[in-house]
């Protein structure tokens, strides 16, 4: 047997968009065992629902993560709105949808961008960030913010989306997906992109159901899971199957998220399609008292919320748990065997969000 | 299997404009929801306070004796709940900014002294007539006790 060594591996590391820690455990080059360990940035925000009130944890839930943040803003809202017996008007549900979305879009831009970087092609990373650049435009154009939407509030959505700036979506969605047929090209087919890829870190069907992995990590090991289907805000109105593939590689998780971004463009167009008029928020009276539990497919994969109300207006209990948080599992599992150059790009698929993890 | 698949996208850029600014020598453009800071227009606030009570972030506090509204740009996290709260509309997010600084100091806003001197003469005359008021319904509580002595 090779001699053992142990290597640690962040919080700081040039690949690590975020501080999360490995303790490698390594034989020659091969990883035999990984220790991921977490808590570099914790802030409590669950433990603020003893000081703000529910209005304002909507906007301390968004601030939960720079990147999924209208998913958590919008998670929290509805489980309060259920709670408290609210029905969002049907405009605001499709606002919110075309937000989701699009925050879904550049979060997977993103993604494809920090990809490229990690396995070295820098002039691939800028031409994704490029193309993510037009849709945070959008963003702002929208909601006045380019990652931090605060457009949620417990009874609906506080701005509107005018048919100008209908107009301007539909037109860069225009402009993403001819971009992004491009880049498509260039993760997938090329020779050298796939040599970093194709069969690195595969997770089977069976391993990535009894680890409990959620999101585009599952869905690339053949689970069909995806919770927009359980039809929350407008989806159910919407035409959409998840996007599966069975490689349950590097390459597959690749192939998902890259499906994923045209599966969005179709779904903004859809929405902005059938956006009914009318009010966009509903009048909110009293204090939540109850409890309730959502799931909501974030971009990394399935988040939960859970809310615990007394009838004031400081709420006993909030609780995220967050797909990241479920991918862990997975990803110790797929660095077994790893060489140790892959480990980079094994933690990048998972498209680790560990801000949102720690809260 | 394709290679230099990526080759006749980087050969446009090479022979393209660049997609940045210069920015600072060619400012940012905002858009028009863009939320950079709080404005208020201080002489139509009524320092109800709405807006210190809904602050997530606890940086903003208001005076209505002497008709001043503070903020901690720094603290703010520029959500624009105020905004929402604020009954007579007086506040808004404007794009722009808060500049880097070495202290985290808060700017205070106070109102024109006219704003001021006209409150101060109503908040007078509201003393003066609930002292009145008083003054007429403790005579009335006396007219029936004395009453009720006959
Ligand atoms: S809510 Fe508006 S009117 Fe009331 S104190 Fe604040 S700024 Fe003034
Ligand atoms: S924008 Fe938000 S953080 Fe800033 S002062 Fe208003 S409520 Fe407070």
């Amino acid at each position: 047997m090779a001699k053992r060594s142990v290597i640690p591996y962040g919080p700081q590391h040039p690949v690590l968009p975020e501080p999360i820690h490995l303790d490698l455990v390594l034989e020659d080059e091969k990883v035999v065992e990984a220790i991921p360990s977490i808590g570099f940035i914790h802030r409590g925000l669950e433990k603020l629902t003893e000081k703000r009130d529910f209005n304002q944890m909507a906007y301390v839930a968004e601030r939960i993560c720079g990147i999924c943040s209208f998913g958590h803003g919008y998670g929290y809202c509805e489980t309060v709105e259920h709670i408290m017996g609210i029905e969002v008007p049907a405009r605001a549900n499709y606002l919110r949808t075309i937000w989701f979305e699009l925050s879904r879009l550049h979060s997977h831009l993103l993604w494809a961008g920090l990809m490229a970087d990690a396995f070295g092609f820098e002039n691939l990373f800028y031409q994704c960030w490029r193309v993510r650049e037009k849709v945070l435009d959008c963003i702002e154009l929208t909601t006045g913010g380019r990652v931090i939407f605060s457009v949620n509030k417990v009874g609906g959505v506080i701005k509107d989306i005018t048919p100008e700036m209908q107009k301007a979506i539909l037109d860069t969605m225009d402009y993403v997906e001819k971009e992004t047929k491009i880049l498509k090209k260039t993760f997938m087919n090329d020779y050298s992109v796939q040599s970093r890829m194709k069969g690195v870190g595969v997770l089977t069907k069976e391993q990535a159901h009894a680890l409990g992995c959620a999101g585009p990590f599952a869905r690339a090991s053949g689970i069909a899971t995806d919770m927009r289907m359980r039809g929350y805000a407008a989806y159910g109105e919407l035409d959409m199957e998840p996007i599966i593939s069975n490689d349950g590689d590097c390459y597959g998780r690749c192939e998902v998220r890259i499906g994923e971004i045209f599966q969005s463009i179709d779904l903004i167009r859809q929405a902005i399609g059938k956006i009914p008029e009318g009010e966009i928020a509903a009048v909110v009276k009293g204090n939540p008292d109850g409890e309730y539990f959502m799931r909501i497919e974030q971009p990394r994969g399935e988040a939960d919320y859970y809310v615990r109300g007394n009838g004031t207006p400081n709420l006993d209990r909030m609780r995220v748990r967050t797909p990241t948080f479920a991918n862990l599992a997975g990803l110790c599992e797929t660095l077994k065997g790893a060489d140790y150059a892959d480990i980079g790009i094994l933690v990048v698929t998972i498209d680790p969000c560990i801000s949102c993890t720690e809260r | 299997m394709a290679i230099m698949t990526f080759a006749g996208t980087a050969l446009k850029n090479l022979f393209s404009k660049p997609v940045t600014t210069k920015y600072p020598a060619v400012p940012a453009e905002y858009k028009e929801r863009t939320r950079g800071h709080i404005e208020i227009s201080i002489d139509d606030c009524i320092s109800c306070g709405m807006c210190v009570r809904s602050c997530p972030c606890g940086t903003l506090s208001v005076d209505k004796i002497k008709g001043t509204w503070s903020i901690n740009r720094f603290d703010c996290i520029a959500c624009g709940f105020c905004v929402e709260k604020c009954p007579k509309k007086c506040l808004s997010v404007v794009a722009g900014y808060q500049e880097p600084g070495a202290e985290k100091g808060s700017v205070t806003y106070t109102k024109s002294p006219e704003v001021l001197a006209e409150e101060a003469r109503k908040r007078e005359e509201m003393a003066k007539k609930a002292a009145e008021a008083k003054a007429a319904a403790a005579a009335k509580a006396a007219a029936a006790a004395a009453e009720k002595k006959d």
